[in-house]
């Protein structure tokens, strides 16, 4: 713990149907970003195609925090997250194979969609753009005394940008209620952390904004869940903003393209024994919380899903190719929910 | 003459002028090791040493204002953007640093930024922008778009040769698609000198970029199906344009297409037509037509792209409307 301590406690561990449903979450992630990779193989996917193999419990057990009321703005690499918050499997995979019935119409992909029903506001590709964004929505939500508080991420170089920084510098001094989650998966593209930065951590950024900062091991889910939830009850308590820093590994290349083969072999092996979702999975059964008929139940009720969001998505027409020319402006104020 | 990729020219242009000139250095996200997001740069770390190939951190508003510092004391700084899209991140050091400083220091700022541009890639609103309006719109700033490979090499060492920050727009749909013939030795392509890429009586089409292939694929299908003979002129260099060139092919045909794969409104294709129609209106035997992509964001699923941009049957259809005017 870096910078002000948290003025507040909080519940810091999760309980055992938590754990379950954490569980069933992070397993839901990886399965899910499997069949991502399957289409984009076969074709189905245009463009690129992104997972967060490596990050599901820091994106599952950070969106875990959050109620029904708060406001998440995930990243490319945060799945996990739309789908804690509630976001539909079919919606997910229209999103990404860019369907008429998709949340953006086809117009975007993968998770830069917006969901106001469940208060998601994706990501642009531009690293660090929504931070301010994400301010801007603490802001509404302390002028409205809301008590709704925003998280968002951002990776390890995408926490280089300006638009980090000046956030943190906003946030910071109207005490706005935002946690900002670095995911310090080791890479940026190809270039490794060591060129990047050269704190020793990178929630020692928090210091120089006099805010809250601490370090989690982001391959353990319930480190990240402590953090996240002592920053979100900081953040409704009126307190401000936290950094949290998850330190993990992308285990697969940037995108489906990118063989990584800059990554040293021997990493990918040391990180591999740290595997998120392998950890959890040990700790639960040696405590007798995730019995072998729970496991099988959970691996059906997943296949099952998925493949019907698959199917439904492909079924999906592409949108009418003139649909191309309209909605550029808005033609009266308000959103449909 | 070797044939090789448009990507393959750049690649060549960057290496001989870091051969030939020791203050020439590329600053970018993993151009290094990785050699680019599109191996532009695949082997210089090698060869030059990191030293002259920087990989940066992930900040682009760093990069291109470091850049303007570099130059500003002499030395020759070629950044890459990875996506040109992401060049937004650095807008304020190229419109207000770099664009600005010889107008008021009188110090020449002889940067080169490198910008993959362009649509039809599936991209989506943020892989695929074509920015060089805005930066059109800047006065200081020159602005080249090549669209071979003779060209992108020619452009690429001109541009760091040049006294003045120079945005090279490549495109990433011509990377390795289109390949040409470009000579072994050094050569340069002029900045501001437009190119007649084919020659034609009956119409001229102004463009630039990818969108000059699908004007000569138009042009052929023109030739042989109605008989109808269409100058394509390749702009090259944006700023400054080509003036002369413009004036002269519509002089000649008295009708004017201009397409480019950037959206219509606010687009390059707006200031060559106010060219032509405040210094060659009387040449004109039909209204001024432009092509480009619709006002709207970049689409992503491919229905919506396909509507959005410009194609070879897009002009095809402009070019029979102009013909029978
Ligand atoms: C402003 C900006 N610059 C460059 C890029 C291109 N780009 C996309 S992801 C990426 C690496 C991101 O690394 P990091 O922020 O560490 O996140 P990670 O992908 O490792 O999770 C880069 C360079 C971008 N999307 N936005």
């Amino acid at each position: 713990m870096n910078g002000q301590r948290p003025r507040r406690g909080a519940k810091q561990s999760p309980s055992k149907g938590d754990l379950l449903q954490l569980y069933y979450y992070m397993r839901l992630t990886r399965e899910f970003e499997e069949s991502i990779l399957k289409l984009y193989r076969q074709g189905k996917i245009l463009g690129g195609a992104y997972t967060g193999n490596g990050n599901e419990a820091t994106s599952v057990g950070s969106a875990f925090c959050l109620k029904k009321e708060d406001y998440l703005f995930p990243m490319h690499r945060d799945l996990g997250a739309h789908l804690v918050k509630g976001q539909s499997l079919r919606n997910l995979m229209l999103q990404h194979l860019a369907r008429a019935n998709s949340l953006t119409r086809g117009r975007d992909g993968t998770g830069h969609y917006a969901d106001p029903s469940l208060r998601i506001y994706g990501n642009i590709s531009h690293l660090a753009a929504m931070i301010p964004v994400a301010a801007g929505v603490a802001l509404a939500s302390k002028l409205r005394k809301e008590k709704a508080v925003v998280m968002t991420y951002i990776g390890d170089g995408g926490s280089n940008v300006g638009d980090f920084h000046e956030s943190l510098a906003m946030c910071s001094v109207m005490r706005l209620p935002l946690v900002l989650i670095i995911e310090n998966n080791q890479f940026a593209y190809s270039t490794p952390i060591a060129k990047q930065f050269i704190v020793k951590r990178l929630s020692d950024r928090a210091i120089g904004y006099g805010i809250p900062g601490i370090t989690v091991d982001g391959t353990d889910v319930n480190e990240v869940y402590a953090a996240c939830m002592r920053a979100v009850d900081h953040a409704r308590e009126g307190e401000g903003p936290t950094l949290i820093e998850s330190v993990t590994m992308r285990m697969h290349g940037h995108s489906a393209h990118d063989g990584a083969e800059y990554v040293p072999k021997n990493l990918l092996e040391e990180w591999k024994k740290k595997d998120p979702i392998a950890r959890l999975e040990k700790h639960l059964t040696e405590k007798k919380i995730l019995s072998a008929s729970k496991k099988l139940e959970f691996e059906q009720k997943i296949s099952v899903e998925l493949e019907d969001a698959v199917q439904y998505a492909l079924q999906n027409p592409y949108p009418a190719a003139e649909e191309a020319a309209v909605g550029v402006f808005a033609e009266q104020l308000g959103i449909k929910i | 003459m070797a044939v090789v990729t448009y990507i393959e020219a750049i690649t060549k242009g960057l290496w001989e002028e870091m051969e030939r000139d020791s203050s020439v250095f590329l600053l970018g996200e993993d151009i290094g090791e990785y050699g680019g997001a599109f191996k532009a740069t695949k082997g210089f770390l090698n060869h030059f040493g990191s030293d002259r190939v920087i990989d940066t951190v992930l900040a682009e508003s760093a990069i291109l204002g470091a850049a303007t510092g570099a130059a500003l004391v002499g030395m020759k700084p070629v950044a890459e953007i990875q996506f040109a899209d992401f060049v937004t991140s650095g807008f304020n050091q190229l419109v207000n640093n770099s664009a600005t400083m010889h107008y008021r220091w009188n110090i020449p700022v002889p940067m080169v930024v490198r910008l993959p541009s362009g649509a039809g890639i599936h991209g989506g609103p943020f892989h695929s922008r074509n920015p060089e309006a805005w930066f059109f719109h800047q006065p200081g700033l020159k602005l080249v778009a090549p669209s071979t490979p003779y060209d992108a090499k020619g452009l690429i060492k001109s541009a760091i040769r040049d006294p003045n920050p120079v945005l090279y727009f490549e495109h990433k749909r011509l990377y390795r698609h289109i390949k040409g013939e470009v000579p072994e030795d050094d050569y340069t392509v002029e900045i501001g000198k437009g190119d007649i890429k084919r020659e034609g009586n009956d119409i001229s089409v102004v463009t630039y970029g990818a969108t000059v292939h699908q004007a000569l694929e138009a042009a052929e299908l023109l030739e042989k199906e109605d008989g109808v003979s269409v100058e394509v002129l390749d702009l090259r260099s944006l700023m400054p344009l080509d003036k002369d060139l413009i004036l002269d092919s519509v002089r000649k045909t008295g009708k004017l297409l201009i397409a480019h794969e950037d959206n219509i409104t606010g687009g390059i294709g707006g200031e060559v037509a106010a060219l032509v129609a405040e210094f060659a209106f009387e040449n004109l035997d039909a209204p001024i037509k432009r092509i480009g992509a619709i006002d709207t964001p970049t689409p992503y699923s491919p229905t919506l792209e396909e509507f959005f941009l410009p194609n070879k049957n897009k002009i095809v259809a402009a070019l029979r409307a102009l013909a029978a005017f």
